[in-house]
Parts: C-alpha cells; sequence; structure tokens
C-alpha cells in the first residue's frame, strides 16, 4: 500500500498522460456537441413555436416563416436567435462607442479576472495557513474550525457593498471578497489533505527522528496537494462569482459587473447584448476552472490516476 | 560474529494500553537479549504483543514497566541517533516519490549532500535488485518490489538493528519464500541484526538463528529456540529433516502457550484486566 | 455535563472574546459607525426590525427552498436518467463539469426578465440552476460508485436491474448524494439574497441588504445578513439531521464531514 494514492490501477506515466490527453480532447468534445445540441434546441423551439423569422443568420426569409404554434415567452427578446448573439461581439459595444462588444467584454474579463486571481491566490494561501495551524494544535481547532465553518453561511457575498465602500471601489475590494469566499473550501481540504497520510508513515518518519516540519514538508502537504486541488476547482468558480458580485451593485467600474448591469439597463433594445456577457462571464468562469484542472494535472502527474473529470 | 555485546536488551519489561475506560495488559515480564548479527524472530498468535514489543524496540511507544536498550543506550536516543531502520507490513512508501526518491528519503532527514544520498541509495537498489526501477512510482511494482523497496530504504541508513513487523504477510507464498531468500542473502552481506516478527512457523524457521515463542495476552515468553541449522540457508535446508523438526518443536511451543495451562491463566484475569 | 462543556469551552471563549473586543472596538477606537457597527446596535437592529426582518426572511426561504426544490428533482431525474447509459455521461458530464464553473449568478438579470422582476420565481430558477449541477454530478458519481465484486455478487443472485438500482446503487450512491444537497443548501441561501441583488421584491433579504447600505444603515443592513445566515445554517442542520437518520452508519464514521 503507498501513502497517498487510491489503487486504481498500474499504468505507467507516459501511458497514463497519453490517457489524460484523449481523455481531455473526449471532454471537450463532449462539451462541444452539448452546447451545440442546446443551440438546435434554441432555434427548434423558436421554429416551432416562436415568433415570425424574418430572417436566417442575416439572410433574409421571404415570405417570412411562421411558426405553427405560438408560445409567447419564445419571442424574439427572452430568445434571441444564436447568431444575433454571436453576431454582437462584432458589432460596436453601444451606439456612441467605438469599439466592438467583444473588445469590449473582453477588457472587462481581464478586470474582473484580475481581481479575482488574486484574491484566489490570497485565499488559498491563508486557507493552507489555517489549515496548517489546525492540524498541529488541537487547541486552536477546537476553539475557531466552528467559526470558520459558520463564516461561509454568511452571506459574505451579501456583504460586498460594504466591503467595496471601506476599502474603495476598485481591484482590491474585488480580491478582499475573492479570498474570503476561496479560503474556506482551502482550510476545510487542508485540514482533511494534511491529516491523511497513513499512520504508519508517521511512525516511519518518527523512527527517523524527523521533526514537524520536515514531516510536514515531506509527508503531509505532498499527501494533501490532491484534496487542495479539488477545493481549488471550486474555488476558482467562487472567485470569479464573488468578483462579479462584488462589481455589481457597487458601480466598480471595468469588470463584468459592471457590464452586466449595464447592458441589463439596455435589455429590451438589445437582449442580444446582455447574453453575449453571460457567455463572456461563463468562458471566464469555465476557463479558470480548466487552468487550475491543468495545473493539478502537472503538479499530480507522478500520482495513480484516480477517477475524476 | 564476535560481538558479544547485546544490541537489544529488554529488561523486566511490562506494557498496558489504557483505552477509555478498558486497560489491555498487552506484555508481561518481557526479558530477552540479542546478540550482534543475529537474525531473531518473535512468534506467537495474535495479540500476544509480538508487534508492540518490536515498537518498544523502536521507541514508537514507551514500556509501563522495565527498560529497553539498543546499542548500550536507551531506546529513545537510539532512535534520535537513527540506530536503526524499520520495515513494517505495508511498504509505507510515498506514492509522489519516485522508488530513487523513496529510498533517499531517510538520507535527506539525516542530511546527506544529493550526491552522496543519490550514490548511497543506488547501493541499496542494486543490493535489493531493484536498480532498473528506480525511476518508477510505488503503484507501478508488485507487492513484493515494494517491499524490497521498503527493505532497501530500511538500509539505507546502514543501521545496525533492523525491525521487521510481518514484512512479507501480504504476500503469495511463493512470493514470501522468494523474498525469504534475498532477506537473508542481504542479511548476509549487511551483517545486520534482525529482529522479525511472524505469524508463520516455516518462515520463523528458515530465517532466524533463534525464535522467541510468545503466548497469548498478555504476552510473556514461553520458549526460546535456538535453530541450529547451517548456514546459508538455501531451497535445500526447507528439505531437511531438522528443518521439520524444528517447526514441530516451535508448533508444540506455540501450543504450550496457548493451551489448556494457558487457558486456565486466562479464564482467572490477571491483575489489571477487566 | 460538564466534560462536554469543558471541550466547548475554546469556542464559546471565542465568540465571547469576539464579540466583547468588537464592541470595545468600536466604541474605543471611534472606528466610522457606518461601517463596523457595534454588536449592541446590530442587536438594536435586529429586535426593531424585527417583523420586516421576518417578512423579508421569509420571502428568501421560499425562493431558497422553492429553487432547491426544483434543483434537487431536476438534478436527481438527469442523474438516473444517464447514470445508466455510459454514452450519455460521457457526453453530459464534462458538459455538467464545465457549466458547474459557470458564474450562475450572472444569468440573474436574464432570469429577471424572463419571469419578472418581483416574482420569486426568478429567483427560484437562479438558486435551481445552482443546485442543479452539484447534484447532478455527484449522484451520477454515487450511482456509478458501486463496486464491480458487489455487481457480480448481484448478478449471481440473477437481479434485475431495477432490483441492484434499490439494494445497491442508491445507498452507494447516499454519501455522494447527501455531500451535493449540503452543498446545495449553503448555495440556495446565499443564491436567493445575491440573485435579489440584481433586483427583486422588496420585503426580500438581499434587497433589504443592498438597500439599507446604499441608505448607509449598516446596522440594519447586518441583521438582515445575520438573518440569512441564521436561515442557512438552520437548513443545513436539518439536512444533517435528516442524513443521520438515513444513514446511521455512515454519519458515524464521518467525524469531519
Amino acid at each position: 500500500m503507498t501513502v497517498g494514492a487510491a489503487t486504481i490501477g498500474r499504468r505507467s506515466p507516459m501511458s497514463a498522460a497519453a490517457t489524460s490527453l484523449g481523455g481531455a480532447l473526449r471532454s471537450v468534445l463532449a462539451f462541444v456537441v452539448v452546447v451545440a445540441l442546446i443551440a438546435i434546441a434554441w432555434e427548434a423551439a423558436k421554429w416551432v413555436a416562436g415568433v415570425p423569422w424574418r430572417d436566417f443568420l442575416g439572410a433574409p426569409i421571404d415570405p417570412p416563416h411562421n411558426p405553427p404554434f405560438r408560445i409567447s415567452q419564445l419571442n424574439d427578446i427572452n430568445l434571441p436567435h444564436t447568431w444575433q448573439i454571436v453576431g454582437a461581439f462584432f458589432e460596436p459595444a453601444t451606439r456612441r462607442s467605438e469599439f466592438s462588444l467583444g473588445a469590449v467584454l473582453i477588457d472587462a474579463a481581464i478586470f474582473t479576472w484580475r481581481g479575482a486571481a488574486i484574491g484566489f491566490a490570497l485565499g488559498a494561501v491563508v486557507g493552507l495557513l489555517l489549515a496548517i495551524a489546525f492540524v498541529h494544535s488541537r487547541l486552536l481547532e477546537r476553539a475557531l474550525v466552528p467559526y470558520v465553518i459558520a463564516s461561509q453561511t454568511v452571506p459574505i457575498i451579501a456583504l460586498a457593498p460594504m466591503v467595496v465602500l471601506w476599502v474603495g471601489r476598485d481591484w482590491p475590494s474585488v480580491a478582499i471578497i475573492s479570498a474570503y469566499l476561496t479560503f474556506f473550501p482551502v482550510t476545510i481540504a487542508g485540514i482533511r489533505g494534511l491529516s491523511s497520510p497513513d499512520p504508519r508513515a508517521l511512525e516511519l518518519m518518527r523512527s527517523y527522528a524527523a521533526g514537524w516540519r520536515e514531516v510536514l514538508w515531506k509527508v503531509r502537504l505532498p499527501a494533501a496537494l490532491p484534496y487542495l486541488f479539488t477545493a481549488l476547482k471550486i474555488s476558482a468558480t467562487a472567485s470569479i462569482v464573488g468578483a462579479i458580485v462584488a462589481e455589481a451593485p457597487t458601480g466598480i467600474q471595468g469588470g463584468l459587473g459592471r457590464a452586466i448591469i449595464q447592458f441589463n439597463q439596455q435589455y429590451t433594445s438589445g437582449p442580444e447584448k446582455l447574453w453575449a456577457t453571460v457567455i463572456v462571464c461563463a468562458a471566464l468562469g469555465i476557463a479558470f476552472f480548466v487552468l487550475v484542472r491543468v495545473a493539478e494535472l502537472v503538479v499530480l502527474r507522478n500520482r495513480e490516476r484516480t477517477v475524476d473529470a | 560474529m564476535t560481538d558479544r555485546q547485546p544490541v537489544v536488551t529488554v529488561a523486566g519489561v511490562d506494557k498496558t494500553f489504557r483505552t477509555g475506560e478498558a486497560t489491555t495488559h498487552a506484555l508481561s515480564g518481557i526479558d530477552l537479549a540479542i546478540g550482534g548479527g543475529e537474525f531473531v524472530s518473535l512468534i506467537g498468535p495474535s495479540g500476544c504483543g509480538k508487534s508492540t514489543l518490536l515498537r518498544l524496540m523502536g521507541d514508537l511507544t514507551q514500556p509501563s514497566a522495565g527498560s529497553v536498550t539498543i546499542n548500550g543506550k536507551p531506546a529513545a536516543r537510539a532512535r534520535r541517533d537513527r540506530d536503526y531502520g524499520m520495515v513494517f507490513q505495508a511498504p509505507v512508501l510515498f506514492d509522489w516519490r519516485s522508488i530513487q526518491a523513496n529510498v533517499e528519503l531517510p538520507l535527506e532527514i539525516l542530511g546527506l549532500p544529493a550526491e552522496a544520498r543519490r550514490e548511497r541509495a543506488r547501493r541499496m537498489l542494486e543490493l535489493v535488485e531493484l536498480s532498473d526501477f528506480g525511476g518508477h512510482h510505488p503503484w507501478q511494482l508488485s507487492g513484493g518490489m515494494q517491499q524490497r523497496a521498503a527493505i532497501a530504504r530500511a538500509l539505507t541508513l546502514e543501521p545496525k538493528l533492523l525491525l521487521m513487523d510481518e514484512p512479507f504477510g501480504a504476500l503469495d507464498e511463493m512470493t514470501r519464500e522468494r523474498m525469504n531468500d534475498e532477506l537473508l542473502r542481504v542479511w548476509e552481506r549487511t551483517g545486520t541484526t534482525v529482529v522479525f516478527v511472524t505469524h508463520s512457523i516455516p518462515e520463523a524457521v528458515f530465517l532466524s538463528s533463534r525464535v522467541v515463542v510468545m503466548s497469548a495476552r498478555p504476552g510473556r515468553i514461553t520458549d526460546v529456540i535456538e535453530i541450529d541449522l547451517p548456514r546459508p540457508r538455501t531451497e535445500a535446508t526447507r528439505e531437511l529433516e531438522r528443518y521439520f523438526e524444528l517447526i514441530t518443536a516451535v508448533r508444540e511451543a506455540l501450543r504450550a502457550g496457548h493451551g489448556p495451562a494457558a487457558t486456565a491463566r486466562e479464564a482467572t484475569p490477571a491483575e489489571g484486566e477487566p | 455535563m460538564s466534560a462536554r462543556l469543558r471541550y466547548y469551552l475554546p469556542t464559546i471563549a471565542v465568540f465571547v472574546g469576539g464579540i466583547a473586543v468588537w464592541e470595545a472596538a468600536v466604541r474605543g477606537l471611534q472606528i466610522q459607525r457606518f461601517l463596523l457597527p457595534a454588536p449592541s446596535e446590530i442587536a438594536g437592529a435586529l429586535v426593531g426590525n424585527w417583523e420586516e426582518l421576518l417578512a423579508a426572511g421569509r420571502t428568501t426561504l421560499i425562493e431558497a427552498l422553492g429553487g432547491f426544490a426544483i434543483g434537487l428533482l431536476a438534478g436527481l431525474a438527469v442523474a438516473f436518467a444517464t447514470a445508466r447509459f455510459a454514452l450519455a455521461r460521457g457526453a453530459l458530464m464534462p458538459f455538467a463539469i464545465a457549466a458547474n464553473a459557470i458564474p450562475i449568478i450572472a444569468f440573474a438579470p436574464i432570469m429577471n426578465s424572463w419571469f419578472g422582476v418581483t416574482s420569486p420565481l426568478s429567483k427560484m430558477m437562479i438558486v435551481a440552476m445552482l443546485v442543479f449541477f452539484p447534484v447532478m454530478i455527484n449522484t451520477v458519481r454515487g450511482l456509478t460508485s458501486a463496486d464491480a465484486s458487489t455487481l457480480e455478487l448481484m448478478r449471481s443472485y440473477a437481479a434485475s436491474e431495477v432490483e441492484i438500482l434499490r439494494k445497491v446503487r442508491v445507498p452507494a450512491a447516499l454519501p455522494y448524494f447527501f455531500t451535493a444537497i449540503k452543498v446545495g443548501a449553503t448555495l440556495s441561501l446565499i443564491g436567493a439574497v445575491v440573485g435579489e441583488y440584481f433586483g427583486g421584491a422588496t420585503v426580500a433579504l438581499g434587497r433589504m441588504i443592498v438597500e439599507s447600505a446604499s441608505f448607509l444603515r449598516f446596522a440594519e443592513a447586518w441583521a438582515a445578513i445575520i438573518i440569512a445566515a441564521a436561515l442557512g445554517i438552520g437548513f443545513y442542520l436539518i439536512i444533517i439531521g435528516i442524513e443521520r437518520i438515513v444513514m446511521p452508519w455512515h454519519a458515524s464514521i464521518r467525524g469531519t464531514g
């Protein structure tokens, strides 16, 4: 039995990497297929029960297609055509703007991501330090863990407006909120991971008269890495959510939160812009998640493969 | 081997565990001396405390009464001086390190520079015939190979004492016999003193110079049987009549510690037992 | 009893100490009242606005519970449907895992447009989306977690697929399922509150927080946050209670859940 692995099977690292690359490609393909299916279902619903189609991919249809049924919710305001949403990226962001919507949204995404990423890094470090403290001091653990858990039921996001007022209308507020949302999963996962090594491994280290710092560095931390990555994947998403929510009601300029508010106000005249914004938010969330996942595959490359996605 | 100073001296050792309300009297009145270069097996029924005795020698737990001396020092100092190596039933290798890095682990803690570590680890891997697998990872190796790596790791500190707790218990019979041969080969090359805990009578007889037979809880030494089989011990040894005689002797000693007299002893609770 | 008390003493000490330090700091250091009101002020706001808070809490709770139920049922349905078919699993799981990484909250304005800003349904849909993906992912993982040898055993008894589902897969899936709904429980309150940020009925916790904050009435905002937190903790505890009843064998093993 080895310390830090679930026994699934034996493969060389090379073939394992190849499988994970193949597996990754398959996952991407599956994702694209499902998105395509959703788009098809979207348009199919409009075809069958929406409002009359006057054009298709920009080219006019004459006479316009009249759907056999009519469900009033499936109108062009609620469900703009998919090509209109895609097209919106290339059109000017606002009537007076010289930049395309795509460019504006990408700028906003970078702004939001910066705050979120800094917060994520900060929260991860704090979470890990807390976990290390808790694993080595039962007193600290007993005293503080209930508050760590309780802290997560406090909708910190609800405090966002106040944090922004206090710290200022810029990315540090965003970073603080993202850090808060990150540290909890990392702390909990850290505690579990740091205490996960086989007691016999710890006895082994004792037989080498190793100090607690060596045990931490050589045994506990490596054993904790898989757990930490699981938490970090969740935290990545949480940081982005935190960033967007911090920006939205408080008027922090330059980020996706602001963009959502702005294009929401123009919804009835241009719903596809809001949808485009939502797509960029989604892409940012997924991209950050994938980044952490790739880091996980690299850092844990020599370990036995456990079933995950 | 003319090292007459005993490497291990266990004197009047008692061990009781307290778990919650219950007290377990694991060991009672253990006296044992093991000389340099000896290969001694501890055998006994489950729960007789043989693993506990081993762990007392390694200062992984402390006696409730009596003393344990290793190389003339108290067990605690021997541990801090890293005088012994330990092998458990599970290899306890680190999944995230290569085999080579696993074997280097004690040397890292000792503070040896990288080149010296690599050299010594390589020598140990050669000793257990795993030279080609230094770059592999533990989960890529079979159980027997993992245990060989664990043994190599235990030997990197070139300890005077090797403590082994049923290291081959999880292996199949054929692998086990092969590992026994290998262990003896390594032992003869290094001249280490070995204390070997096992469940298997043939294994104990095949490997040891002496077999220490223990009784059921509370563990006592009921008998020490000298194994006068010639060395080096090979396949042929397993066919000798003397081999089978000794196995019978050990079996009978075990039964004596576990027989009617022993049953009567267990029926009347000893002091300190619930 | 005293042994229990001694065990929790550090926790209690931190709580009492924390409140005391907070109160002293606010008074002593003259920290701008509006940013960090003293605990006494917050307590006052809680008592003073109790009626309003209760009504707001009810609205938000309904949104959270409604969305939770929708997301739970949808997640379970899709999980059961896809767990059987490896192909569907292979297609849907990557999508679900990616979708779980999407900031669902970005959909809040669209949901408001679809279902009406003041209608609780718009918030319920946000919560449902938040809850759906973890439930689906974890339930599928749970249903496919059954040990190969257990399945072989069932087949040797010529058990039907439905029987295997009932007797083996579902019990094996329970721990994963409860993990998912615990996540969902905490998310639903937060999702409802934050959804209200983007617009909602006036008498709702999220709206109360935003409006109190904009009028610099921070003690009231904190009071609303405390109510939201209490509801979240309560919901979570109820689920833990249900978990203890349904899976007594597992909950005891769990330790730090």
